[in-house]
């Protein structure tokens, strides 16, 4: 089963959230959403989650009772314990008795929150608050998944869990949406999409995307084209969308390369 | 500083219309509403010399109703069932006149007016014998205390749920929108009608208020109410961001209740000019209710007035109000109950 999002169109007013965007998702995968501030990530994935509707295009999603979101908010209700929060998502999606018991007490241990059980959501660390948002959205097992920036602010340990948890449910069959600011966890996803202000720069595995990159890289400690500089660490990446360098080392790019230079294609109104 | 103070000012549109608004409003209000001096009292004459003695009362008192044939109980009906303030009984000597304390401003000017005729009238206060402020305040405190949780409390709990962005997460549930919003207005439905039962038994208990009519008919127009000022609640979340907005916006509509329902000011004492939006106000018809039930015992048929509009008021608010509240849970799909949908939705853009 693939769930899809095709030839998207939303705006917002006069603003366009997302513009002619396809993107989809195959049961029992990870897609990765990435793209800077007001790229279209949350967009993206809300209208895939029927928060939204599209202007243009059509959304392919199963029905909610098989929907699995977790929005880029806390997740969570602060006044009520971890329990009572699983309870009460658990008990919406239909869950009761020694099944509910049974998921609640597999879902805190695969978290690490059993002992944080009776705590109050307002009570935990941001970490372990998006980890209980996490297991509400999975706890009735569902087919499509959606995780809206599921590891923001959130410590390396907890990323890891996350992100372990997220793999689970994609081997255990859902289809996984997620954006995520960390392209280092986005190269670990089946396909990437990479969004800028709206639009899918370039989409694909991440052998794929850096096997399309056009262009040249180089490194350097001065730019030669201001424009299409950026640091990384203590050096200048340099993008040569013509691939014909004049200064600096040729250096393979990462994600973070390839998707700092798509934007700045984009926005320099070169082809990529 | 002072450049971006006034920036953010200009921006903040609820807090600039509160600074500009308020003063007007008070200005307005205190001016043509602030007003205990009744003018004149609507007034029955009953008994046989029933002409002839309303032809000698002064203009003050305002005779709407002259029965020669009507008895001293047909004119405490008037009186019970509001439709006259003073009701004078002839055919006895002195003259009886019976006044409507629970109406107490009016009653005293009425009681003031009737001690300078002297020994030809006796005059009698019905349902607030003592005049006492507590008994005619009492139950219109019920009342504001039910629009205090309807529509403070109630959209500060809505306002959360947006806030925290947990709004979003029922949105994409599978539950009808109908029973998110009946799921967040139960509670304090049933928080408003513990109070209301408090409130009533202590101003029983601690200032004697009498309760003279039919409870059943008192709960059923607190009810009524309730769904009004509910409705108001969430009508409020609806247009607020946070809970600052709300309790800044529920000042508003909390505000001319509270100085326009009457349950201050006299309605017939204030200028015509802003008494007319006393009457759009659910707390004057709310008062109208529990001082008449409490008070004067009257039936659930001579205030079908009241019962009505606020009837139309809670249809009115509470289905517009929900359908707005609605319309931000309402997702992309069409909602339908968990166990209707089919296997797999497919929503098409048509705009």
């Amino acid at each position: 089963m693939t769930y899809s999002v095709r030839s998207a169109t939303v705006r917002f007013g006069s603003a366009m959230a997302l513009d002619d965007v396809t993107v989809e998702v195959p049961a029992g995968s990870v897609v990765a959403v990435v793209g800077g501030d007001g790229a279209g990530k949350s967009t993206l994935l809300r209208t895939l989650a029927g928060e939204v509707s599209p202007d243009h295009g059509t959304v392919q999603a199963p029905p909610r009772q098989r929907l699995g979101y977790l929005p880029a908010s806390a997740g969570s209700w602060a006044a009520l314990t971890v329990t009572q929060n699983i309870d009460f998502v658990a008990g919406i999606y239909g869950l009761a008795g020694d099944e509910l018991a049974a998921r609640r007490a597999e879902l805190l241990d695969r978290a690490g929150l059993t002992s944080a059980a009776g705590r109050l959501a307002a009570q935990l660390s941001g970490g372990m608050r998006r980890k209980l948002g996490f297991i509400m959205a999975i706890a009735h097992r569902p087919d499509l998944l959606i995780l809206d920036e599921p590891s923001t602010g959130v410590d390396p340990v907890s990323r890891i869990d996350l992100w372990r948890l997220a793999s689970e449910a994609a081997a255990s069959g859902a289809a996984v949406l997620m954006s995520t600011t960390y392209l280092d966890e986005a190269e670990r996803a089946a396909h990437l999409v990479v969004l800028d202000r709206g639009r899918v720069l370039v989409q694909g595995s991440y052998d794929q995307v850096r096997a399309g990159f056009a262009g040249a890289l180089t490194q350097a400690d001065q730019p030669v084209r201001a424009e299409w500089c950026w640091r990384r660490g203590r050096v200048l990446h340099e993008y040569w969308p013509l691939g014909d360098p004049s200064a600096g080392t040729t250096i393979a790019p990462d994600l973070e390369d390839i998707v700092i230079a798509l934007s700045l294609a984009r926005r320099n109104a070169v082809p990529s | 500083m002072i450049v971006k103070e006034f920036r953010e000012l200009v921006r903040d549109r609820r807090t600039l219309g509160m600074l500009i608004v308020l003063p007007l409003l008070l200005l307005v209000i205190f001016g043509y509403a602030a007003n205990f001096y009744v003018s004149s009292l609507k007034t029955a004459v009953v008994g046989p010399q029933a002409a002839q003695t309303a032809r000698m009362l002064p203009s003050f008192f305002d005779v709407t109703v002259t029965e020669p044939a009507d008895t001293q109980a047909d004119a405490e009906t008037l009186l019970r069932d509001n439709k006259v303030d003073v009701a004078f009984v002839t055919g006895q000597t002195p003259v009886l006149a019976l006044v409507d304390g629970s109406n107490l401003f009016a009653a005293q000017s009425a009681v003031a007016a009737l001690n300078k005729v002297g020994d030809q009238v006796k005059t009698q206060v019905l349902y607030n014998p003592g005049l006492k402020t507590s008994w005619v305040m009492v139950p219109a405190i019920i009342g504001l205390i039910l629009t205090f949780i309807g529509t403070i409390v109630t959209s500060i709990g809505m306002v959360r749920e947006r806030e925290a962005g947990t709004l979003e997460q029922l949105a994409v549930m599978p539950i009808r929108p109908s029973r998110v919003i009946l799921g967040k207005i139960a509670p304090y439905f049933l928080v408003a009608a513990v109070d209301m039962i408090i409130v009533t038994v202590l101003g029983i208990l601690l200032f004697s208020v009498p309760f003279n009519g039919d409870v059943f008919a008192f709960a059923l127009g607190a009810a009524i109410f309730l769904f009004v000022v509910l409705g108001l609640g969430v009508f409020i979340s609806t247009i607020s961001q946070t809970a600052g907005q709300a309790i800044q916006t529920a000042f508003f509509f909390l505000l001319p209740q509270i100085l326009l329902s009457g349950m201050i000011f006299p309605l017939d004492a204030m200028a015509a000019g802003v008494r007319w939006i006393g009457y759009l106000l659910p707390l004057t018809y709310f008062t109208m209710i529990s001082q008449g039930i409490m008070l004067r015992g009257a039936p659930i048929a001579s205030l079908w007035l009241p019962f009505v509009v606020l009837t139309v008021m809670a249809v009115v608010v509470f289905t517009g109000a929900t359908l707005r509240f609605r319309r931000d849970l309402a997702p992309g799909r069409p909602a339908s109950p968990a166990g209707e949908e089919p296997a797999e939705t497919e929503t098409v853009g048509t705009a």
